[in-house]
């Protein structure tokens, strides 16, 4: 493996996993206190998951056919939203509830947006689904979608056991 | 209050349910800095469960735990959603996609928002059922990782802060899907 490949896998690509960045100043810990907001968050965005039919796997065929308007109106104004959102903060320096200040690191591009991104695509429209439904819908009463949700804890350990020999 | 559940209770329409997927975003960098995104709590289960000495996945997976409180919760709100804020009406779905669902044996759609003929413990071995649900589970926690976010990580979080790898990898998530349904799934589904 080439130098440069090596120093790749070894940084921090993932977008979601910001303890991991030299910058982060995460320190909070597992206390259940701290993260009970995060589950009442948790709570009601998987209200909204089901209720705006996201989690159907008929949608999701919907939106791979263009045969519905319904999920790129449902992503299209979350992004526009949540871009707003992230300018205010920005041009604000809001600070979090505790007074921290609100750090939005930026990312490399690496291979493995194209291919990963391209897998997970083949994913969603098979099982109509991706991770945020799978919690929300094995909660909604559809359990089945514990196997689902299990095959894709295994693909993530397989992705990390193999991830040094895969392109990034 | 029977009125306001009853209106809770039906299909929420793209304008409202979008924005407030987008207000998630906001919501928990104010709670605690934190980036809104799901698929990572895969790899902090493995990292939990299962780290097998894997690089990728030694590291202090304590100090992402609210990842996990906040996927707990998703599930807590499937469960609220799924009983008291239910509907029995039946879900309304594209006449074509109909159409062709029924060449493949999946007719019953009902108020349920998933195909019980395909999403089905009995299902699990059947090929068709073991390549929907293991080979696509499969694909969702690997591709996801390898790409670094799903959509909420990258389609929404990634993309309201204006990185350009987020939109390569929506691009991405868009071409695989589009290929999987229209050139793919329907072969799939015939097994």
């Amino acid at each position: 493996m080439k130098i440069s490949e090596r120093k790749n896998t070894q940084e921090n690509l993932d977008f979601e996993v910001r303890s991991l960045d030299s910058s982060s100043t995460n320190n909070e810990g597992a206390a259940f206190r701290k993260n009970i907001k995060y589950l009442l968050a948790g709570i009601f965005f998987g209200i909204l998951l089901v209720k705006a039919e996201v989690v159907s796997w008929y949608r999701i065929q919907e939106m791979f056919r263009f045969q519905s308007f319904h999920m790129y109106g449902v992503i299209g104004s979350a992004v526009v939203v949540g871009t707003i959102s992230i300018w205010i903060i920005k041009r604000f320096q809001i600070k979090t509830i505790h007074g921290a200040s609100i750090t939005l690191p930026k990312k490399p591009f690496h291979k493995g947006n194209v291919y990963g991104g391209l897998l997970f695509g083949l994913g969603w429209a098979m099982t109509g689904a991706c991770p945020g439904p799978l919690y929300a819908l094995l909660g909604s009463g559809l359990y089945v979608i514990v196997v689902v949700l299990l095959s894709a804890v295994a693909g993530t350990w397989v992705y990390g056991l193999i991830r040094d020999r895969l392109p990034h | 209050m029977n009125t306001i559940i009853q209106t809770l209770s039906q299909p929420w329409p793209w304008y409202v349910a979008g924005p407030l997927i987008g207000l998630m975003v906001p919501l928990l960098l104010l709670l605690g800095n934190r980036a809104f995104g799901i698929s990572s709590s895969l790899r902090h289960i493995c990292a939990a469960c299962l780290p097998a000495g894997i690089d990728f996945l030694k590291y202090d997976w304590k100090k992402e735990s609210w990842n996990l409180f906040f996927v707990l919760g998703v599930v807590v709100g499937g469960v609220i959603a799924g009983t008291v804020l239910a509907t029995s009406d039946p879900i309304v779905i594209n006449e074509n996609l109909r159409e062709e669902l029924q060449h493949y044996g999946i007719t019953n759609i009902t108020s349920s928002l998933s195909p019980e003929s395909l999403f089905d413990f009995s299902n699990v071995f059947t090929l068709r059922g073991f390549v929907v649900m293991i080979v696509g589970g499969f694909l969702v926690g690997f591709g996801t990782r390898y790409a670094g976010g799903c959509t909420s990580g990258h389609s929404i979080t990634g993309i309201s802060n204006l990185q350009m790898p987020s939109v390569i990898a929506t691009i991405c998530f868009m071409i695989g899907g589009i290929v999987m349904a229209n050139f793919m799934l329907p072969y799939i589904l015939t097994w």
